[in-house]
């Protein structure tokens, strides 16, 4: 097979062609280093797609066993049915041992095969501990330019929660009955409350109930300690699903585009963060504390890296251009 | 003089042969033939579409209409199975879950039919829906649904039909899903415990009579190799649901608290090496379920020899009948009271799993139950650890197996010296000629009452009434099984269940000879991905409509093991779902696996899509129970490798699968 010309495919991607969207995420899952500057060459390609622009990137994540693929294939078919396209990121965990993993979120999802409007890729975090996986801010890049909503669901509750806040629009936390440690964690502010809750498994009745009523009780918590969302002024709803009983969609993909519309006018500062967030993330996971603190500390980095995505960067390209420097200083010094 | 342990002569438990194939007639003469013979209880086996609620002309059940069994399709073809056997006279046991309730009901109407008294009816609809998510993988509905159909037949037989067992908890497919005795012995009561609170949350059985309906739960239990241990798992059975019937749900009457059950002895330990073996290895377990009388089954059914090698002929099944015959009136077991009476070595070891199964049983319940372990995934996960832990150690020697790690030379077996004939093969043209007796019983139907039968059906569905009546109505009218399946699939919805594998854990589920090769393996696949810039992916596909996922779960966790990205999807995917699978996951290798015998018609059509979807240079490999003909056929068509069951070094496996992947690299 002759090497894929990034630009090429970029047309096609963005026509939403299967075989170039899944040839595209290949690319960007290439660790050699030859393949960054196509990758760089083909997100910046894709930048400006108009669906990437108008679209909506929603994190799904929760602790493992709450029902996330599920709940995930059950969205999947309620945003098609209101006749929008849906591109999915399931992330799930690699061994430490043997550095493999069992990507299963498909054995829970059924979906029509010829149905060219959802596309579900499959990634494992592949040694990045607690965080997503290599490739999948570029991954959610190639998919939302070519479907209009992007779903990237992740197992834990956490440090991946922290990663997944840069690169979803808008994050919904899902946990089923008698949840507890979520519970913990949201009043002790070691996550920041999520744009949206969801309780799944709402068919166990009571249970779900005293869930919601735990939940408000959580957030009130949290709000009188000084936890912050990352909107002030949007109260986060929590809603009841129940995935195989097929309940509580609607409402559920109501509330997602009600927080969309909520943010449109700070989306662009709102992903411009999320993009330097990344360039600090992709930086420091290749030269370590001892590369920013090189390029003169974090607060001094983050303004570079905000003003240079500004002028044109992209985040992989800038990264490239940071790598350069800290390995033309070292030689200076040394 | 010291009395003597002899005493009368017990009556021999009930004797049967799991058959069925292609057509309802082809079936009725295979039952008429082996009741001959002395056979002295049917057991019907049906097709997959039948098991899973489709017509012989849907999409998928393409491949699948008569193999693993019968297929019916309404009530003409289950008068034709019966045509000449009066079902008075009948004790049948029908293997069936999900449509439970349907094939119950084609069977009340055809006893309708023939006049005969509903309350003589005799016989067993398996209808252990919690074991299907499990293991055997022919469930339709989400757990609730599912949970209600089960209860809907029990409270519905308990007074209709009080001679009929309901349902039959299995412990058996456990078994074959790898359970230790301890597993097996927890999961099927907790399954038992499920079932009967459920029915209790009914409401329609009064309290007073509850004690009949728990005196007509009965088990399909399995016996491996290992008899003493099995003797004594029975016992420990025995023990528990005395106990639990006791204590849980108050039951006073000893009759009420006796653990009844049925046998069909381990086919998962049945070798494709040296496959005469097993017919001795089916006797030895055959002892675990007669010897002691006190715990003895009610019913068995033995596999056939060569179920490793293909599908069983009649006389294979003979041959195992001829077994039990032998055991019961030549030999002199019958004459004797408990044989392990006093003994104290049988005792412990039984009191030892008592105790492991019943601490299981506690840890089940206090997680919310069977249904809710289903749901977490939590019994399949440990189901598929022990079957790993179980294929670890024949791979590294320390369970023996003659004929496969040990003692592998030997003469040649005049058995199986024409392979082709020591199977039975399904004539090609069964799903043709079902389809088109199918639109003929659609055409000469009336239209309007089916209709009218559907709608109550829905009816019926959607509120909290018995699903029964109507669905026997629904068979006088002359629905279909796939039309009263899709009914109640519109209104419930359908269900995937969790695998089990991706929580596996690495040290349970480590396998290999030993650590070296794994480490071996591991270094390759990482430099493979260093040169890739991607680690290999693999995508582990069961199409069809067959539930055993075994095979599929033990490759899947095994190659995570030695590093690949797997992508696993669950039973029964399409042909196009597997293709759009591997399309949108860029995957280098498809494994797919297949043991209902329709590996001829699923994977050239999975070729010949990858072809037309431009993914043929992804090397594709089968496992499956195929026969080396076949296996031929298939490479022929682009199929890297074909695997069955005497592959049981999952390392070598492995290196393959590896090497396929590095080939496909060096020549892009």
């Amino acid at each position: 097979m002759p090497p894929n010309d990034p630009v090429d495919d970029a047309a096609r991607v963005l026509r939403g062609d299967k075989a170039a969207v899944s040839r595209a995420l290949n690319l960007v899952e290439d660790k050699r280093a030859n393949a960054h500057d196509r990758v760089a060459a083909l997100l910046a390609s894709l930048g400006s797609a108009p669906k990437a622009l108008a679209g909506h990137r929603v994190g799904l994540t929760g602790p493992p066993g709450v029902g996330k693929s599920t709940l995930t294939a059950a969205i999947a078919r309620a945003v098609r049915g209101r006749g929008r396209t849906m591109g999915v990121v399931a992330v799930d965990p690699s061994s430490i041992v043997s550095g493999g993993s069992l990507l299963g979120d498909r054995a829970r999802m059924s979906f029509d095969p010829s149905d060219e409007g959802l596309f579900v890729r499959s990634f494992a975090t592949a040694g990045e501990v607690g965080g997503l996986a290599y490739a999948v801010n570029s991954a959610v890049r190639v998919l939302a330019a070519a479907y209009d909503v992007v779903l990237i669901e992740t197992t834990g509750v956490g440090q991946s929660e922290i990663d997944i806040v840069h690169v979803a629009d808008t994050v919904a936390l899902v946990i089923q009955p008698g949840s507890g440690d979520v519970l913990q964690f949201l009043k002790a502010g070691i996550m920041e409350i999520p744009d949206i809750l969801v309780v799944n498994k709402a068919d166990q009745k009571e249970l779900a109930r005293r869930a919601v009523a735990d939940l408000q009780g959580a957030l009130r918590t949290a709000h009188a300690v000084g936890v912050a969302g990352r909107n002030d002024d949007w109260e986060t709803p929590i809603l009841g699903t129940s995935a195989t009983e097929g309940t509580g969609i609607e409402e559920l993909i109501d509330a997602l585009d009600a927080h969309r519309r909520h943010i449109e006018p700070t989306l662009a500062a709102r992903r411009h963060r999320g993009d330097v967030q990344w360039v600090l993330d992709l930086f420091r996971r290749k030269h370590g504390d001892h590369g920013v603190s090189t390029l003169h500390g974090l607060a001094e980095l983050t303004a570079r890296a905000e003003r240079e995505l500004d002028d044109g960067q992209t985040p992989l390209s800038l990264c490239e251009r940071l790598s350069r420097d800290y390995v033309a200083t070292l030689r200076q010094t040394s | 003089m010291a009395r003597s342990g002899k005493h009368k002569r017990d009556k021999p438990w009930i004797m049967r042969t799991y058959a069925g194939h292609s057509t309802a007639s082809a079936s009725n003469e295979l039952y008429r033939t082996n009741l001959a013979k002395g056979q002295t209880g049917l057991s019907v086996a049906f097709d997959l579409p039948t098991q899973t609620g489709y017509d012989p002309d849907d999409p998928l059940a393409r491949g699948e209409v008569g193999k693993v069994g019968v297929s019916i399709a309404h009530l003409g073809d289950l008068r034709a199975l019966f045509e000449g056997l009066p079902l008075e006279k009948m004790n049948t046991s029908m293997t069936i879950n999900a449509t439970a309730a349907w094939l119950l009901s084609l069977y009340i109407a055809v006893a309708e039919d023939q006049n005969a008294n509903r309350a003589a009816l005799r016989g067993t609809t398996q209808n252990d829906i919690i074991k299907e998510y499990l293991s055997r993988g022919t469930h339709i509905f989400p757990p609730a649904a599912s949970m209600r159909l089960t209860t809907d037949l029990i409270t519905y037989t308990v007074n209709e039909v009080p001679k009929w067992n309901p349902i039959n908890i299995c412990s058996y497919h456990l078994q074959e899903a790898g359970a230790t005795p301890t597993q097996e012995l927890a999961y099927a009561l907790v399954t038992a415990i499920g079932v009967l609170d459920a029915v209790r949350a009914t409401g329609r059985i009064p309290e007073s009579e509850f004690g009949k309906v728990v005196g007509r739960m009965s088990f399909f239990v399995n016996a491996g190799i290992r008899f003493v241990e099995e003797t004594c798992k029975m016992r420990a059975f025995v023990e528990l649901w005395d106990r639990i019937t006791r204590e849980r749900y108050g039951i006073t009457d000893p009759k009420q608290r006796r653990f009844r059950y049925g046998v069909q002895v381990n086919s998962l330990g049945l070798t494709e090496q040296q496959p005469e073996n097993n017919i001795i290895r089916i006797v030895l377990e055959m002892l675990a379920v007669t010897l002691s009388k006190d715990a003895r089954a009610r019913a068995i059914q033995l596999p056939a020899w060569n179920e490793a090698l293909g599908l069983p002929r009649p006389w294979d099944q003979q041959w195992s009948l001829r077994a039990q015959q032998i055991l019961a009136y030549e030999s002199d077991l019958l004459e004797y009271e408990d044989l392990f009476k006093g003994s104290e070595v049988v005792e412990a070891e039984t009191q030892h799993l008592v105790e492991s199964a019943w601490a299981e049983v506690q840890d089940v319940l206090e997680r919310g139950g069977a249904v809710e372990a289903v749901e977490t995934g939590y019994i399949k996960q440990k189901l598929v650890e022990s079957n790993a832990a179980r294929l670890r150690s024949i791979e590294s020697g320390e369970q023996v197996v003659i004929g496969v790690n040990a003692y592998t030379e030997g003469a040649p077996s005049p058995l199986v010296e024409n392979l082709e004939e020591a199977i039975l093969t399904v004539d090609p043209t069964i799903e043709t000629k079902a389809i088109e007796a199918l639109e003929r019983w659609r055409a000469e139907r009336d239209a309007s009452a089916v209709e009218h039968a559907i709608a109550e059906l829905e009816r019926v569905a959607r509120s909290d009434e018995n699903i029964i009546p109507a669905s026997i109505a629904a068979a006088h009218a002359g629905v279909t099984t796939g039309e009263w399946a899709n009914t109640l699939r519109s209104v419930w919805g359908e269900y995937r269940a969790p695998t089990g594998v991706a929580g596996a854990t690495v040290k349970a589920s480590r396998t290999g000879a030993a650590p070296e090769v794994v480490d071996r393996l591991r270094k390759r696949l990482a430099e493979l991905e260093a040169r890739m810039g991607r680690r290999p992916k693999f995508l582990v596909g069961k199409p069809g409509l067959d539930g055993h996922s075994n095979g599929a779960e033990q490759i899947a966790i095994k190659a995570r093991d030695v590093g690949f990205d797997v992508v696993y999807e669950g039973i029964r995917v399409s042909p196009e779902q597997i293709v759009a699978s591997a399309l949108e996951e860029g995957v280098h290798l498809i494994g797919l696996s297949i043991l209902s015998g329709s590996h001829l018609a699923l994977v050239p059509e999975i070729v010949e899509r990858l072809r037309v979807a431009g993914l043929s240079d992804i090397p594709v490999v089968v496992g499956g129970i195929i026969p080396e003909a076949d296996a031929e056929r298939l490479r022929q068509q682009g199929v890297a490798g074909v695997y069955t069951p005497k592959d049981f070094e999952l390392d070598q496996i492995m290196s393959d699968l590896i090497d396929l992947v590095d080939r496909q690299h060096a020549a892009e």
